[in-house]
């Protein structure tokens, strides 16, 4: 009876152990396919844009896409032109007016946020700008087109209906949040005792803000400079919806322009015929736009790793 | 004591000096004072300059389009005529669109996020990952929406379907699942893990009993914050080719769609005046989806944290 007992015990104990065994080394593996569907993300969008852009530069010619001053890759065919200078040079303008308004704001919301605001108002204050965070580009894009160009135009009476100038400051606003939220995880993370020893040396808010947290802090308030400018470079439906659709090589913010973004949609948004050049020019401006983006990403890694200071 | 006499001399000295320069330090604090004062200012103008942003334009847009919210708003399509023109179309499509993308992006991004933080080693191929994932944090969506139409669209034939449109907005959210999900795996104590496996359970057995319930109000939330960014996404869909004039709303998820900020899109470009005064309409109506998912998430995150209590 005793002998019985033990032999089936010791069967069932193997035949569970045997299933739970195949389960569990089943799972990793599930769980691994996961884990790839990220690496095959990337894969997928360096293949379908170096691929499609080799063919496009079969069309074009690489020099003449790098160094032309003339898009017109919308025009009938006898005009086109695919000098991407306009593009870029639209893109920087409107990233430029936006790092001008949002650098500043997000630094100083930041010090505000992260040394002299009080317990309770800060719980009051990060929410909205989480919220500011959350609000759908096209409803800044729209916002951008009927309150702030407007309001614009009555100080720039001769400024156009579409114009760098008002979607900058708009993007400006969008990426505040990004830039003063991550400049305050920064500071946050400095330390207590060196703030106190500064107080102590007789120092005011000011001065321990300036001279002693954000030089310790400089890396990820950099990092996260970085970061928004990148984010302003990938921006969309703002730029697209207020700065129009002419590709220009201006300086002239209050002119209208087109960024490369902008491009990608309008010519996705129209019909064109699948394969031609005009076709594969969106995924060779997607490409300069991808590689924007990511050195400027690549770069903020760099900074904060190379450069954090350590406590 | 020698410490005691330095200062005794320190003050010999200084009254050596007269009270001039005394007189100058005093200065000097005030100034620095008021210079701190300044900047306080300064800095706290500068964080209101976000919360009056915000309120300004919900304010404009509660303004010019709120009268155009109302039943019909909901039940129509768009029409050439404004006053027959609503949201139906892109309101279902917009939400046929999160429907599919939300358990998609659930399973794929916590089953990594359970990969990195339970079962990767620490080498090169879990560093790959992690390395891709931030950078795939910031790559724009505009070219999401290109691989969306080259793969999904295109190569795959799926064509402008809700499913096309769900998984190029599943790889588009799935950085932001993986990094909450990370943070909320992480945040379970070890006691928990440890006592689990004392118990006897396996390693799958753990995971699943003890480390999801406990971070399922992290995971929950940080999916449903992801889903509200995917739901007010525009330039991927574009790329993807969901179209704007669509007057039914989708059967099934191999039909063509339309989103809300698509038809918004649209409708702020067109000429009538009265089409933008929709389009805020249509924004109320975004707006109003994506204060109802971060109301759920609240809710969701109380509600578990209560239960884990």
């Amino acid at each position: 009876m005793l002998k019985t007992v033990e032999s089936t015990g010791v069967s069932r104990f193997k035949k569970k152990r045997t299933w739970r065994t195949s389960w569990e080394g089943i799972i990793p593996k599930l769980l691994l396919l996961c884990a790839l569907v990220s690496i095959l993300t990337t894969v997928g969008i360096v293949l379908t844009l170096v691929i499609e852009t080799a063919s496009f530069f079969q069309d074009v010619p690489f020099i003449e896409f790098i160094t032309g001053t003339d898009w017109t890759a919308l025009f009938s065919e006898s005009q086109q032109e695919f000098g991407i200078l306009p593009l870029i040079s639209g893109t920087l303008l409107v990233t430029m007016g936006a790092a001008v308004v949002a650098i500043p704001l997000g630094l100083f919301s930041a010090i505000y946020l992260s040394e002299y605001a009080p317990d309770r108002l800060r719980r009051t204050l990060k929410p909205i700008l989480e919220i500011l965070a959350g609000i759908p580009t096209v409803v800044y894009g729209f916002f951008a087109f009927t309150f702030v160009t407007p309001v614009l135009r009555t100080f720039i009476p001769e400024m156009g209906v579409f114009n760098a100038l008002s979607a900058s400051v708009v993007v400006g606003i969008m990426i505040i949040p990004m830039i003063a939220s991550l400049s305050e995880d920064a500071m946050s993370s400095v330390p207590r005792g060196i703030r106190e020893a500064a107080y102590a040396m007789g120092s005011t808010r000011l001065e321990v803000s300036l001279k002693v947290v954000v030089p310790a802090a400089l890396s990820g308030i950099i990092a996260s400079f970085v970061l928004g400018i990148s984010r302003a470079i990938g921006e969309t439906m703002i730029v697209t919806i207020a700065a129009g659709a002419t590709p220009k090589l201006t300086l002239d913010p209050t002119e209208s322009i087109q960024t490369m973004t902008a491009y990608m949609v309008q010519a996705a948004m129209g019909d064109i015929s699948y394969g031609g050049t005009v076709y594969k020019s969106i995924y060779a401006v997607g490409m300069t736009l991808f590689v924007f983006t990511l050195i400027m990403n690549l770069l903020a890694q760099y900074i904060s790793r190379r450069f954090k200071e350590e406590y | 004591m020698s410490a005691e006499e330095a200062m005794i001399q320190q003050k010999g000295q200084s009254n050596v000096d007269s009270t001039d320069t005394e007189q100058k330090g005093a200065d000097r604090v005030q100034f620095r004072r008021m210079l701190n004062h300044v900047a306080h200012g300064l800095f706290l103008l500068s964080t209101l300059v976000g919360v009056v942003v915000l309120g300004v334009l919900l304010y404009d847009i509660i303004q010019t389009g709120w009268k155009w919210v109302d039943a019909d708003f909901l039940n129509n399509f768009a029409s050439r005529f404004p006053e027959k023109s609503g949201v139906k179309a892109p309101l279902w499509g917009s939400l046929w669109l999160i429907g599919v993308t939300a358990p998609l992006t659930f399973i794929f991004g916590v089953g990594t996020a359970i990969y990195l933080e339970e079962y990767a080693k620490k080498n090169w191929f879990s560093r790959l990952i992690q390395l891709n994932i931030s950078n795939l944090a910031g790559v724009p969506s505009i070219v999401f929406g290109i691989l969306g139409l080259t793969i999904f669209a295109r190569g795959w034939g799926l064509g402008q379907s809700v499913l096309t449109g769900a998984l190029t907005m599943t790889l588009l959210i799935l950085p932001i699942v993986i990094v909450a999900a990370r943070e909320a795996i992480d945040s379970v104590p070890s006691s928990l893990r440890q006592a689990s496996y004392a118990m006897g359970a396996t390693r799958w057995q753990t995971i699943y009993k003890v480390v999801l319930p406990y971070s399922m109000p992290g995971i929950l939330t940080g999916t449903i914050l992801a889903l509200s960014r995917a739901i007010g996404e525009t330039a991927p869909l574009i790329m993807v080719g969901a179209v704007t004039f669509v007057y039914f709303t989708p059967g099934n998820i191999f039909d063509a769609f339309t989103v809300l900020p698509i038809q918004i899109y649209s409708w702020t470009g067109l000429p009538k005046e009265e089409f933008q005064e929709i389009a805020a309409g249509g924004i109320i109506i975004l707006l109003a989806i994506l204060l109802t998912m971060n109301a759920l998430a609240i809710f969701l995150r109380n509600k578990y944290q209560q239960r884990n209590g």
